[in-house]
């Protein structure tokens, strides 16, 4: 019925996505809130053994991501389409970083015989197998979601350059900006919740 | 009224052809009848399951299948009929079909979302079937997947709980739409208090979608995770506590239990005013208990698990607020009566459907009461008193629900008019073969038998009997209406834009409406109900 | 319903304000961890997480400049989840 593009109703659309992605980790957050209830001391020991530099590190190559992709729209909406490119690509650069990091994180439990169904969690205390059972499923969940942000990312990125995305025009990179920032918002309550827990 | 082709004979996007027309299309109202025949389908053949366990239970013993198929069959009846019928059934078909029109608008938000939805309900159909031929067999855990049976058994469980996973996705993606629709394409004069009710339950509808879906979907998604890798979440001897299991589950599972019936509550409120002639008494506290059903039944979900042994405060406290979601639905109900209290009515199949549903789910729900209370609850636990209560629900609820509205809105979607004698025949042998299925389950439960138990003492050999052979009238009935409703497709298109007396904007549109539905602007009136022109209407006909 | 108004842009200084105050209260709920506060350890750690998520949802996320359905369905989303975990707890603080 309106010729004119409804921006407005396209991002109610995503932020209404967005929610159902904050309940799908919700699910996991209810175990973790009643598996700290129920094991406190051992999710303090099992925090201690991540690294907290690392930890820290990916939480501040997020935070800084997710400031580039906000700026990138704001480069867009005053038309300055290299900049936009600029900060775009810098913020897949920091997706990949992180990737790494987790990739290194990850091979270094795994190498130490922590991984699910792990000799040393089998017969460990239990709390610790629940502990690190949820940090894999959580961090694994997470770190998908890093991948389809980057996805996203890259083609909002190939469409600036086809000059599909334009200052009249940017529904898509709000959305997957809006996306890139959920994994942003996810971490935030990760990064204390495994690294910080004492 | 001009002539105006209608959207069977327009394609959108425009320029394709043949079945091309259908299966790339963005119009809502192709997508609502994909829906329909797909859903049909996935239904019958659900009940074909059903009545075959039926068959099996009427004798003691083995009657025609073994222990392993009964626990299979029973799985399967349930998955289908949940995933595929009763929650996509209303809001994926009529609500497809006329929320966009209700609104007075040309189609949904997303058109593409919508089709990409339909693909998605598709492949988890497919997936469902996949699942009963590859790896381990038949799953055999019954719809709920309870740990640790769904994590140890040999039955194809993965490929099954994929398959909800993409059908919990389609129903969200849905619920996305509709909100959004709600939201900003309503018509510019339509204000919150001029929608019809069947879009408002549509509209709380969208929102448990959205916020519950979710949790079932990482609830499977855990599962799947614990047969491959073993992490132990649930496990005990590892930390896990098996039941956040069923806590997790029924988070989703209760409040879709209002995602079955608020649509169904939705068609209800259309159909009495229109054949009462008469408007719907208190629109605005119907309007407030969907919302409020939404919104309670979201708080109540470990009411299934009393006797589970979790915690008697939470007993209490869920037992407690399990009472706060039956007044909203008293509400409903006591409208719907009152609305037909000194009105004009008139005998029509969809009235006389949704009278059923309106005694059947009384039944369910005072049943549900029982089944609420803590302390009745744990006699009748697990029982077929409950199997007899849900289905009193889902089936005499929703199930009539849909078939009335089948029956208003058949003359909208195809133009046809079908002939009412074989209705009211399949209507009647569908409700009475519907108490003489459940009640005697009601009483088998009471008296101590199992639910999803394959055999069974002599004594409740009369009951399963009888439950049975209701089970027979119930399919002949159901038969009778579906027959008599594809027959009438062979008629002429010659149904009126307005058959019964509606006053909601889909009749004021011609039948079938065309493709952008509406060819004038739309007229809105002040009030959804009004009444008044009908009824001058008919004055002046004579009638 | 709401009217469709002209986005809302952003200055990079205001976005980079943000940005800083937000690696300061990652400094400080890594400081925080290093300090033995007992059972205030989470409530301190996740009110400092609590806050940071809402700087990024207000700001990076635009939702201050929303209008009313975006802002009111967000809230309720966050109340459904803190009733999914509170109400587990009726159970599993009392069992």
């Amino acid at each position: 019925m309106t010729s004119k593009i409804d921006t407005t109703g396209i991002r109610i659309g995503m932020w209404l996505f967005l929610y159902s992605e904050i309940i799908l980790f919700g699910g996991l957050f209810v175990l973790y809130a009643v598996y700290f209830h129920n094991h406190a001391q051992y999710f303090a020991e099992g925090g201690k053994e991540l690294n907290r530099v690392i930890g820290a590190l990916n939480t501040i190559v997020l935070l800084v991501s997710s400031f580039t992709v906000a700026a990138s729209i704001t480069a867009i909406q005053r038309e300055k389409k290299g900049q936009a490119i600029g900060l775009l690509l810098f913020s897949l650069f920091c997706g990949v970083i992180f990737l790494v990091n987790k990739y290194f994180e990850w091979g270094a439990k795994i190498h130490h015989d922590i991984y699910p169904n792990s000799a040393t969690l089998q017969d460990g205390a239990p709390g610790l197998n629940i502990f690190f059972g949820l940090y894999y499923v959580i961090t694994g969940l997470h770190g998908l979601h890093v991948i389809i942000g980057m996805v996203l990312l890259s083609i909002s990125l190939a469409m600036i350059l086809r000059n599909r995305i334009t200052a009249a025009r940017f529904s898509m990179l709000e959305n997957s900006g809006l996306y890139w920032h959920l994994v942003d918002l996810i971490w935030i309550f990760v990064f204390p919740l495994f690294y910080l827990v004492l | 009224m001009t002539e105006t082709q209608s959207f069977f004979e327009t394609p959108s996007p425009r320029g394709q052809t043949g079945i091309k027309a259908w299966l790339l299309t963005h119009d809502h109202k192709r997508l609502g009848l994909m829906y329909m025949w797909a859903i049909l389908f996935w239904f019958v053949l659900a009940m074909l399951l059903g009545l075959l366990l039926r068959t099996e239970l009427m004798g003691q013993g083995r009657t025609i299948m073994g222990p392993e198929v009964y626990n299979s069959m029973f799985t399967l009846h349930g998955v289908i009929m949940i995933f595929l019928f009763v929650i996509p059934a209303i809001p994926a078909i009529f609500g497809n079909f006329f929320l966009p029109i209700q609104l007075g608008t040309d189609d949904v938000f997303f058109p593409r979302l919508n089709l990409f939805s339909w693909y998605l309900f598709m492949f988890g159909g497919m997936f469902a079937i996949f699942s009963l031929f590859f790896g381990g067999g038949f799953p055999d855990t019954g719809w709920t997947f309870y740990v640790p049976f769904s994590v140890g058994t040999k039955g194809n469980v993965s490929l099954t709980v994929t398959a909800a996973f993409i059908l919990g996705m389609s129903s969200m993606l849905t619920g996305l739409n509709f909100v959004t629709t709600f939201h900003r394409m309503r018509h510019k004069e339509m204000g919150l208090m001029q929608i019809p009710l069947f879009t408002w339950s549509l509209y709380a509808t969208a929102w448990v979608q959205i916020l519950a879906t979710p949790v079932i979907s990482i609830t499977f998604v855990l599962v799947m995770m614990e047969r491959f890798l073993a992490i132990g979440l649930f496990e005990p001897d590892k930390g896990g506590d098996p039941l956040l299991y069923q806590h997790l589950f029924w988070m989703y599972s209760h409040p879709a239990v209002y995602i079955m019936i608020l649509p169904g509550m939705g068609v209800i409120s259309e159909i009495i005013p229109v054949f009462s002639r008469k408007s719907i008494f208190g629109y605005k506290a119907i309007v407030v208990s969907s919302m409020a059903i939404a919104v309670a039944g979201s708080l109540v979900w470990a009411h299934h698990m009393y006797t589970s042994g979790m915690s008697d405060v939470s007993v209490f406290v869920f037992s407690l607020l399990t009472f706060i979601v039956a007044i909203p639905s008293a509400v409903k109900v006591f409208s719907w009566v009152s609305t037909m209290y000194r009105g004009s009515i008139q005998m029509s199949p969809p009235l006389f459907l949704s009278l059923c549903f309106i005694y059947l789910f009384t039944v369910g729900g005072l049943t549900g009461l029982v089944l609420g209370a803590a302390g009745t609850d744990i006699h009748v636990h697990d029982t077929h008193f409950v199997v007899a209560h849900f289905h009193f629900v889902m089936f005499g609820g929703t199930g009539f629900a849909f078939f009335a509205a089948l029956h208003y809105w058949w003359p909208k979607m195809f133009g046809v008019m079908y002939s009412f004698r074989p209705a009211y025949i399949g209507a009647v042998l569908t409700a009475v073969g519907f108490v003489f299925h459940y009640v005697p389950m009601l009483i088998l439960g009471m008296q101590g038998m199992p639910r999803r138990y394959y055999d069974y003492l002599p004594q409740f050999e009369t009951g399963n009997f009888l439950a049975g052979f209701g089970g027979y009238l119930l399919c002949v009935g159901i038969l009778v209406m579906f027959i008599n409703l594809f027959f009438s497709l062979r008629n002429d298109r010659t149904a009126p834009a307005d058959p019964w007396g509606g006053t909601t904007l889909e009749w004021s549109i011609a039948s079938p409406p065309p493709m952008e539905n509406f060819v004038a602007p739309p007229e809105i009136k002040g009030f959804p109900y009004d009444f008044s022109e009908v009824i001058a209407r008919s004055r002046k006909e004579g009638r | 319903m709401e009217k469709a108004e002209k986005p809302h842009v952003l200055g990079y200084g205001q976005l980079a304000l943000v940005l800083g105050l937000l690696l300061i209260l990652t400094g400080l709920t890594v400081a925080v961890s290093y300090v033995h506060l007992g059972f205030w350890n989470v409530p301190v750690a996740l009110s400092i997480a609590s806050l940071k998520a809402s700087l990024v949802l207000l700001f990076f996320m635009h939702l201050k400049y929303e209008g009313r359905v975006i802002r009111y369905s967000f809230i309720s989303t966050v109340l459904f989840l803190a009733v999914m975990i509170g109400f587990t707890f009726w159970d599993v603080a009392f069992r």
